[in-house]
């Protein structure tokens, strides 16, 4: 049995730590591009204030079904980014993921492939769920590629939902289920 | 400019009143065929305060609630609301039930949904709407076709009641495919 959850090679996964983090994380929200590739909500800078609140509102509203971790380099220590998963359907095993990196210097190095693989370990054999589910936007063109490179599948094309810089885009889904992500572990061993 | 748009051919959207209404829309909660179809969450028996609460919710710019009455004898049949509306983007879900069940399959909520489309279209000029519907619920999907809904893709497996997994359908219509159902319709 895996006993080591939140340890990775290059990274960890740990709680959010309003203290630690909110600075950090308000510097990522006022990057317009970071905001525009994760966020469906207008863009907008907020206060390291408004950070935690913000946190402390998710949390609230996700009503206990909130896995919300921090991305953490191992070297340093330092917050690379977020992956949480949240709005869990325990009855049918559904649940929605997301994850960002905030700097783009930490991005295109592995880490957020190792924080991805972690993060699927801990839906399919800690929470035993069935099936995930990812929204991403048709001009984020990294993400898809990175979805679809580890085997999520394009499940929904929500046309022209997203209206950007005078143009409508689509936004999709992507889903993997717990089967696939198995058969994905016994190919690399 | 035709300003009669809460009334159709059968129906008409109302306020749901949470002092007179409570009692039959959550009596329709007995019927767990309804509920199951509607509700993602497991289901429960009625429950009136709860559901009076819930109707007790100040609409916002982001959730439009409406109750479904009959023309000809005012009856409270159903519910349709648009939820999540996002102004800046024009994007919107639906959601339609046909609590009782001696209205279902005769066109009554078909009727409430071209409705709502307008609503969403020409009082709220929103650019698209959505909805999710479990596939097999086959009369709601051919209710939402003849709308002119279009399928954008499917969830797999996300419905798990009684040991079936069933896909839930995603569908969507643009401003631009509601325009073009009104001149040929």
């Amino acid at each position: 049995m895996v006993l080591q959850l939140f340890e990775g090679e290059k990274i960890r996964l740990a709680a959010f730590d309003a203290d630690k983090d909110a600075e950090i994380f308000s510097k990522w929200t006022h990057d317009p591009e970071y905001l525009r590739l994760t966020e469906y909500e207008a863009a907008r800078p907020l206060a390291p204030f408004h950070i935690k609140k913000k946190f402390e509102e998710m949390e609230k509203d996700a009503h206990g079904d909130f896995y919300y971790f921090v991305i953490r380099a191992k070297e340093d220590d330092r917050a690379l980014g977020f992956a949480h998963i949240r709005w869990v359907e325990w009855n049918h095993g559904n649940a929605h993921f997301n994850m960002a990196l905030g700097s783009p210097d930490d991005r295109r190095k592995g880490l957020g492939s190792e924080a991805l693989q972690m993060m699927l370990r801990y839906a399919f054999e800690e929470l035993n769920l069935y099936r995930m589910t990812v929204h991403t936007f048709e001009y984020n063109d990294g993400a898809r590629k990175f979805l679809e490179k580890r085997g999520f599948q394009l499940e929904v094309r929500r046309r022209e939902a997203i209206y950007r810089d005078g143009r409508y885009w689509d936004a999709l889904s992507y889903g993997i289920l717990a089967e696939e992500w198995n058969n994905q572990v016994a190919r690399s061993k | 400019m035709d300003n009669q748009i809460f009334t159709g051919k059968l129906v008409r959207l109302a306020a749901q009143d949470p002092e007179k209404d409570a009692t039959t829309i959550a009596g329709w909660d007995k019927d767990t065929e309804y509920t199951r179809l509607l509700e993602v969450d497991p289901v429960t028996p009625p429950q009136l305060k709860n559901k009076r609460e819930r109707l007790e919710r100040m609409p916002n710019p982001h959730f439009y609630p409406f109750g479904v009455r009959t023309l000809t004898d005012d009856i409270l049949i159903g519910f349709c609301v648009l939820m999540r509306v996002n102004h800046v983007h024009g994007d919107a879900f639906v959601g339609i039930g046909m609590g009782d069940p001696a209205y279902r399959g005769k066109g009554y909520g078909t009727d409430a949904m071209n409705l709502i489309l307008r609503f969403a279209f020409q009082e709220l000029n929103l650019h698209r709407v959505s909805l999710d519907a479990v596939a097999t619920n086959a009369r709601a999907v051919r209710s939402y076709e003849k709308c002119g809904f279009v399928l954008e893709g499917q969830t797999r497996g996300t419905e798990f009641r009684s040991g079936i997994r069933d896909n839930i359908v995603s569908m969507g219509i643009t401003r631009r495919e509601w325009e073009g159902m009104k001149v040929e319709g």
